[in-house]
């Protein structure tokens, strides 16, 4: 995990913006933010510097009273989503703290952002690993499967980390360098140029590097 | 379906100011070209042999025979570099895609006027 700063997000989709020169760039709209700090962790006391932060408020009734209790010195009820963000000086931040997006984005920087991909099931190894597997027609009887795995009497076993038909998808994914196309803190929304793991909807951990 | 927020960011840049025009139709395109340092403006005029529906992904193709080639250009309906488009004529066509226009020429490839019998 880079050991910067970062806000939590929330995939809204992907649209076109032209820019100045009518050149269409591709973007993923993120809400970002505001986030709140709900706990500070310092080298002294946990171990590691650190700051929590809790995303997208919970109504009262849905929050357990743990959570509940947890969240109180911030002044919020609960959230749906709390994560940690590493940060070299955790004394400058304080509990109940709101971040927002222009803390931590700006137009024209760089992020990287961490999600969680698609869950694409249990998948052969053409589509997991691109395989090429073999043609389809003129008498080939060799179309999607693995091949061979491995040798015969020596080693007498599949070796280890062979690439072979299994889950794919649903793993944590970072994505680095994605430039920040637009900032728009009324909405809480960031603009950033392609395309980000995982699903609309999806929790995202923004990162400035 | 899009969220809200979407729809705003593609309504801000999307474009109301065309004419309301359809395959079949002649229509002008005043395309604004960069050279070098200068400005211009490019008209390409022809048949609107396609037009695509969605949001800011709408777009229409227009064909038009240059030198005796054929030559298609598909524009983006919400490009900002596009100055202005034009209304010629309206043509009466019996699909929504003409791509059976590739196949012809000259005479044949003539579209009636909408309006008249």
């Amino acid at each position: 995990m880079p050991k910067t700063m970062g806000i939590l997000g929330k995939k809204l989709g992907m649209t076109r913006i032209y820019n100045e020169l009518g050149v269409v760039i591709p973007v993923t709209v993120i809400q970002a933010g505001p986030c709140t700090v709900l706990q500070v962790k310092t080298a002294d006391k946990e171990g590691y510097n650190a700051i929590q932060v809790g995303f997208d408020p919970k109504r009262p009734n849905r929050v357990t009273k743990p959570e509940a209790g947890h969240c109180k010195a911030a002044g919020a009820d609960g959230f749906y989503h709390i994560r940690e963000f590493h940060v070299d000086n955790p004394g400058d931040y304080q509990v109940g703290q709101q971040l927002s997006l222009d803390d931590v984005v700006k137009i024209g920087d760089l992020v990287d952002v961490q999600g969680k991909s698609k869950g694409r099931g249990f998948q052969g190894v053409v589509k997991r690993y691109g395989f090429k597997g073999g043609r389809d027609t003129h008498g080939s009887m060799f179309h999607r499967a693995p091949g061979s795995i491995g040798c015969s009497a020596w080693p007498s076993r599949v070796i280890k980390g062979k690439r072979l038909p299994g889950r794919m998808g649903n793993e944590t994914v970072l994505k680095k360098s994605l430039k920040v196309v637009d900032v728009r803190p009324e909405d809480h929304v960031v603009l950033l140029k392609g395309s980000v793991p995982g699903a609309k909807n999806g929790l995202l951990k923004i990162f400035s590097r | 379906m899009n969220h809200p927020v979407i729809d705003k960011i593609d309504q801000e840049q999307m474009r109301f100011d065309h004419p309301a025009f359809r395959p079949g139709d002649t229509v002008k395109v005043h395309i604004r070209i960069i050279e070098g340092n200068k400005e211009r403006i490019q008209i390409f005029q022809g048949v609107v042999i396609k037009r695509k529906r969605g949001a800011m992904d709408a777009s229409y193709t227009v064909r038009k025979i240059s030198h005796g080639v054929g030559v298609e250009k598909t524009f983006a309906l919400h490009n900002p570099r596009i100055e202005k488009v034009e209304h010629v004529s309206s043509g009466r066509v019996r699909r929504s895609r003409l791509y059976y226009l590739r196949e012809r020429r000259g005479k044949a490839a003539r579209i009636r006027e909408r309006g008249i019998n």
